[in-house]
């Protein structure tokens, strides 16, 4: 028979479709509507896991989100392995692969069971005191102990092959949770016209409605009104309604993430259909209505399948139709479990017993349970249960003292009072406040636009909480007057309860009681951190890692906090209240990266040359977001030819370099020189129109921030080119200074970086080149010298023509409009073929720069490197009286001798090239450690030298002209010369050439 | 000397027609980027030809030009007809900074019912009509890129990006397109 403790009489699945699934490679056959765990129950499943440390059998312990034990892995495929996936909160669809975890061999015959019995080793802390010493036991013992014991279940070993999606979204008021607290606020809301967002983590809202079956709302029994509701505020316009969506982070400003699951519940999902949605919610008000968490009883070996919370026997039996057992007992301290015991009983299940440790609870359910015959033992405790994979008997025996009795049962059924689900309220910043007569943290002082109602808040009364969400909801919404009115009652009482330890599980009690199931933390682990010193909730947290698994503790932190307090013999909001950090529930990766991954990880910046560089054989490279041309291999050429090729080519005929990556930046107004004079070291005041200077600019401490050609386009306007990575914090920094040091000047900056494509061409050949092309400027040595620029036409498209040189050689840069640089780089192309001339990269530009000793600020420069070291005291206008640097620059160690300062190396053997970032030394022989006199910055094959270059910097370097040094590698130490930085062309006349 | 050279798009051939959203480049146009005191605004709207709007969020258009308003200093003008806008503001003697912009940008129009909810899976911004209405702009971000969103119709909107960015802010749409 298949599904044999489903009643068909009982639940809201009635005649649902049947669902084929399987759990540990075993079939089984659920309806549609149920949860892994309802389906897995109506198969009398109740053995679902093993518990993290000591590998206890384990149960579903609830029917919700909190739950601590049911976790197993789904296996959608190969790549879609969710691990911890909570089974009350996974819905099934046809042919769901679910598996348990942390079991070995089989879930039934575990062998790490032996923890069980060996689990005096493993008492509290067990960690900070076991894994001590020795130290070298740390990498081959305890670490990978530790990282194959720690965390449950298995990660996925492939990429996550599903998509997510983010939204950010606006609202008046937001509302979490689905209940009837939820509903009334987003309904009263609603009425007044507001936009309202409401969200619920189940498939369907109703909160506890669910399972409450003494509940009348607007004349309708609970469920169907919250049925009705919810269909009635999708309907509406201005509502946004979201199930399966928690709410699990709450941020400033009322900032709150909620995730939305979409396909998890799917049998099929469409291919590009994302399997979650993250909103990013920004509310005018918050209405938090998240409901409360019922508790488990704390007594010896608690933890065995088949025990679990009342609420949760009654959603299986009300809302999926399940009976958690054929013979069940109810332990409780509080009034609600008592339905529990009806409700089975009524819908034809034997009820063993109702202890209640309370001497004399009274009530219509206590008179209701007699009256059907249950057997009600008040003023008694549950000291112990039998059982090995689940539950089948209690042993029970009056608080007052006297016998004890064993009664079977297949099923028990506790309760110790609700926990106000206060999460959200607290991570909001919110003020928690401590109920001593009801012993619950309550919401007390908020500090967001946000309001707590229903049972989340502390009320226990239906009416009552149905009047208050509706007030919530209209005055959140904004709306003056009289809020709307619903009639509602229960039947139903929820008072009662207790904190802590229960009887057989006191002081003195060696035995097994569960505080934190998923952590497999008892009551005497808390005691015993209370023992050795722990006086804080944290540090009892911490040691005993209560509160510490994927549930966070949302069942156990009150009964843990309870037995510290009892401990210390303080009261409880003394010791103190764990903080509540976000998520409240797991949140995947995959949700939080949302659309950022892959393509859309990080924009790809390319220039508008870009795809006739590919298209020649470009091999690119990453310069921040920018893929640029690093060489053009021709076929047979690897990346050292190609780059001797490029190299030759440019210094013999002329090359072509796409130079659209570097940051530009236009500075105008009556105050640009003015400005230009502060922000960088050199003098700009007399700079002609239409001339071009090397521009170093400093930050405040005196060092090289960045570099770049400036030139003056007119007495109010200079084009500011930067380093490519440079661009858009140089921007930054200009403007931080215009705006709080230089306000007065009257100059604006705009970046121009993408407006312009910039092509370099660059050789003894570039003017031949580009003269054919260029119209309306002169570009005679006389007309147009070097370091000028002028402002034209190529191609018949308009430029600003430079004539400027990173390579030392005679050489323009081609500004024209980025929309047109491709074209004009094709006519500057067939132009240059005709003269020999080839495309270079990045690679050939750094080479060709380096033998004219040119620096690149990031590779010569690393944040420490004044204009000095590097060799540029010329770009420093004497003359200036202010510039942002200058007094940085004053500063007695910025002056004093044996600074680090750029030199050139050159190796004893020519050939060899040495490693940039290598460690150069006055003597390789001295005694370790070997005084370090600085670093190799920048080093090339130089096949226009036809030897090795380098750039260093070292300590004194200017003074070392000539020395020797040395350059101690792996393999053997390599002879340097220091030299002068320029290899190629020392007089600069090829400039001119 | 070769014929005059036509503006390369850097989104040319990108197109996307889905279920209520409809992904286009727009047409080439020129920009200016406007920076300008209080003193100057009065003078620069002749020239220009519209009001230069001066509260947040806010745009003025005209015969295919607009200004959008980016800063209390500072406007985006776009002219979907090409005028030489540099030029335009040349005349104009007050201080100001006028910068060719034109081919920095480039622009997608993202238009249908469902172009709030694509533009909201990469923009932080509430995109209702209430707070977001015909006409309004903002400098803005749209998943890891700067944008400049000007709503032109109830179900209409211009996204302005720099031009390098255009792939990635194109490939975003077309991914939060596929989120129905």
């Amino acid at each position: 028979m298949t599904q044999p403790f489903r009643i068909a009489t009982a639940g809201r699945l009635g005649k649902a479709d049947p669902v084929r699934f399987t759990f540990d490679g075993k079939s089984f056959e659920g309806l549609t509507g149920d949860t892994l765990a309802s389906a897995l129950l109506a198969n009398g499943v109740h053995l679902v896991g093993r518990s993290f440390k000591y590998h206890r059998p384990r149960g579903m312990v609830s029917a919700g989100a909190e739950e601590p034990n049911a976790l197993v892995g789904i296996h959608r495929d190969a790549a879609r392995r969710a691990p911890n996936v909570r089974a009350t909160v996974q819905e099934i669809y046809e042919g769901l692969n679910a598996v348990s975890q942390n079991r070995w061999p089989s879930l039934s015959f575990d062998i790490g069971a032996l923890n069980d019995l060996a689990s005096p080793f493993f008492s509290a802390g067990f960690y900070y005191k076991t894994f001590m010493w020795p130290k070298a036991a740390w990498e081959r013992v305890y670490e990978p102990f530790i990282r194959r014991a720690a965390g449950l279940g298995e990660a996925p070993d492939r990429p996550d092959p599903d998509c997510y999606a983010n939204r950010f979204a606006h609202c008046d008021v937001l509302v979490i949770g689905g209940g009837a607290a939820g509903l009334s606020a987003a309904l009263a809301a609603a009425d007044t016209g507001a936009r309202v967002i409401l969200a619920d983590e189940q498939a369907e809202t109703g909160g506890a409605l669910r399972y409450e079956t003494g509940a009348m709302i607007d004349g309708k029994p609970g469920w169907d009104w919250a049925q009705a509701v919810a269909a009635d505020l999708v309907s509406r316009e201005n509502v946004r309604l979201l199930t399966r969506t928690t709410g699990f982070g709450y941020y400033a400003q009322n900032m709150v993430g909620l995730v939305e699951r979409l396909t998890d519940h799917l049998a099929s999902p469409a291919q590009d259909q994302p399997r979650e949605r993250l909103w990013q919610v920004r509310a005018r008000r918050v209405v938090l209505a998240t409901g409360a968490i019922e508790r488990h009883m704390v007594f010896p070996d608690n933890d065995r399948p088949g025990i679990m919370l009342a609420s949760a026997a009654r959603t299986y039996l009300n809302h999926y139709g399940v009976a958690v057992g054929r013979n069940v007992a109810v332990y409780t301290a509080e009034d609600s479990a008592w339905y529990a015991a009806i409700d089975l009983k009524r819908a034809g299940v034997a009820i063993a017993a109702i202890v209640d440790c309370r001497p004399d609870p009274q009530g219509p359910h206590v008179e209701e349970a007699q009256r059907l015959g249950i057997e009600c033992l008040t003023g008694h405790a549950v000291n112990g249960t039998g059982g090995r994979l689940r539950v089948s008997s209690i042993k029970v025996g009056p608080i007052s003292g006297g016998a004890e009795r064993s009664i079977s049962c297949d099923a028990l059924l506790t309760s110790s009072g609700w926990t106000p689900a206060v999460h959200l309220f607290s991570q909001s910043r919110g003020k928690l406040a401590f109920d001593a007569e009801t012993q619950r943290f309550l919401p007390g002082q908020t500090v967001q636009e946000l309001v707590s109602i229903g049972a989340c808040a502390g009320s226990v009364d239906l009416e009552e909480t149905v009047a208050d969400a509706l007030k919530a909801g209209h005055e959140a919404a904004g709306a003056s007057g009289n809020p709307p009115k619903l009639s509602s009652n229960s039947t139903e009482r929820w008072s009662g309860g207790m904190l802590g330890a229960g009887e057989g599980a006191g002081a003195e009690s060696t035995a097994k009681a569960f505080v934190d199931f998923q952590n497999d933390v008892t009551a005497k682990d808390i005691r015993q951190a209370v023992r050795e010193g722990m006086r804080s909730i944290e540090h009892v947290k911490r040691f005993t890692t209560t509160g510490m698994a994927t549930d966070q503790g949302k069942t156990s932190n009150m009964h843990g906090l309870a037995i510290a307090a009892e401990m210390l013999d303080r009261p409880i909001p003394d010791v103190g209240l764990t903080t509540f950090r976000a998520p409240y529930t797991p949140v995947t990766f995959g949700a939080l990266v949302g659309h950022g991954k892959g393509r859309l990880f990080e924009p790809v910046r390319r220039t508008p040359m870009h795809d006739w560089a590919a298209a020649h054989g470009a091999v690119f490279e990453d310069v921040g977001q920018w893929k640029r041309a690093w060489y053009f291999p021709k076929p047979g050429e690897d990346m050292h030819a190609a780059v001797a090729r490029e190299c030759r080519t440019v210094r013999q005929s002329a090359g072509i370099f796409d130079a659209t990556t570097l940051g530009k930046i236009e500075v105008v107004g009556p105050d640009a020189a003015r400005f230009m004079e502060l922000m960088y070291t050199n003098p700009w005041q007399k700079l002609g129109v239409g001339r071009c200077r090397y521009g170093v600019m400093l930050r405040e401490d005196g060092f090289i921030y960045d570099d770049g050609v400036v030139g003056r386009l007119a007495e109010d306007r200079f084009h500011v080119t930067t380093t490519t990575g440079g661009a858009p914090r140089v921007l930054n920094h200009m403007e931080d200074y215009l705006q709080t040091e230089f306000p007065d000047l009257k100059v604006y900056l705009t970046s121009t970086s993408e407006q312009w494509a910039v092509i370099a061409v660059q050789g003894p050949k570039s003017r031949d080149i580009i003269a054919p092309l260029v119209e309306g400027i002169d570009l005679s040595d006389e007309a147009m010298p070097h370091m000028s620029v002028r402002e034209g036409m190529i191609c018949g498209v308009p430029t600003r023509l430079f004539r400027m040189s990173f390579t030392g050689e005679r050489g323009f840069e081609i500004n024209v409009p980025a929309d047109y640089g491709c074209a004009v780089w094709e006519a500057v192309w067939a132009e240059g073929e005709k003269h020999g001339a080839c495309a270079y990269g990045t690679e050939t530009m750094h080479v060709l720069r380096a033998e004219k000793g040119f620096i690149i600020v990031g590779q010569e420069t690393d944040g420490t490197v004044t204009p000095h070291d590097a060799g540029l005291s010329w770009a420093i206008g004497k003359k200036k009286t202010d510039f942002v640097g200058m007094r940085g620059l004053m500063r007695p160690d910025l002056v004093a001798p044996g600074r680090k300062q750029l030199v050139g190396l050159r190796t004893r053997d020519p050939k060899t090239v040495l490693e940039e970032g290598a460690q150069i030394v006055a003597d390789p022989q001295a005694p370790v450690p070997v005084p370090m006199l600085g670093h190799v910055t920048s080093s090339y094959w130089s096949e226009n030298c036809g030897h090795s270059i380098a750039l260093a910097l070292v300590a004194g370097g200017h003074e070392r002209m000539g020395e020797t040094l040395y350059v101690p590698m792996p393999d053997g130490v390599i002879e340097v010369e220091v030299t002068s930085t320029v290899f190629f062309d020392e007089k600069g006349e090829r400039t001119n050439g | 000397m070769a014929d005059t050279i036509a503006r390369a798009n850097a989104l040319e051939g990108r197109f996307l027609n889905d279920e209520g959203i409809t992904l286009v480049r727009a047409e080439p146009s020129t920009r200016l980027s406007l920076r300008a005191p209080k003193t100057a605004v009065k003078s620069l709207s002749k020239a220009l030809g519209l009001d230069l709007p001066q509260r947040p969020k806010a745009s003025t258009a005209k015969d295919g030009r607009v200004a959008l308003w980016l800063g209390p200093d500072e406007w985006l003008v776009i002219d979907e007809t090409e005028a030489d806008l540099v030029g335009v503001c040349a005349s104009v003697t007050a201080f100001h900074s006028a910068v060719e912009v034109s081919h920095r940008n480039t622009a997608v129009l993202v238009s249908g019912p469902r172009c709030e909810t694509v533009l909201n899976a990469g923009c932080p911004q509430d995109l209702s009509l209430v707070a977001f209405p015909v006409g309004a702009c903002s400098r803005t971000v749209f998943g890891k890129a700067e944008i400049v969103l000007w709503r032109t119709g109830s179900d209409a909107f211009r996204v302005e990006c720099w031009r390098s960015f255009s792939d990635y802010v194109f490939m975003l749409l077309e991914q939060a397109a596929r989120d129905r």
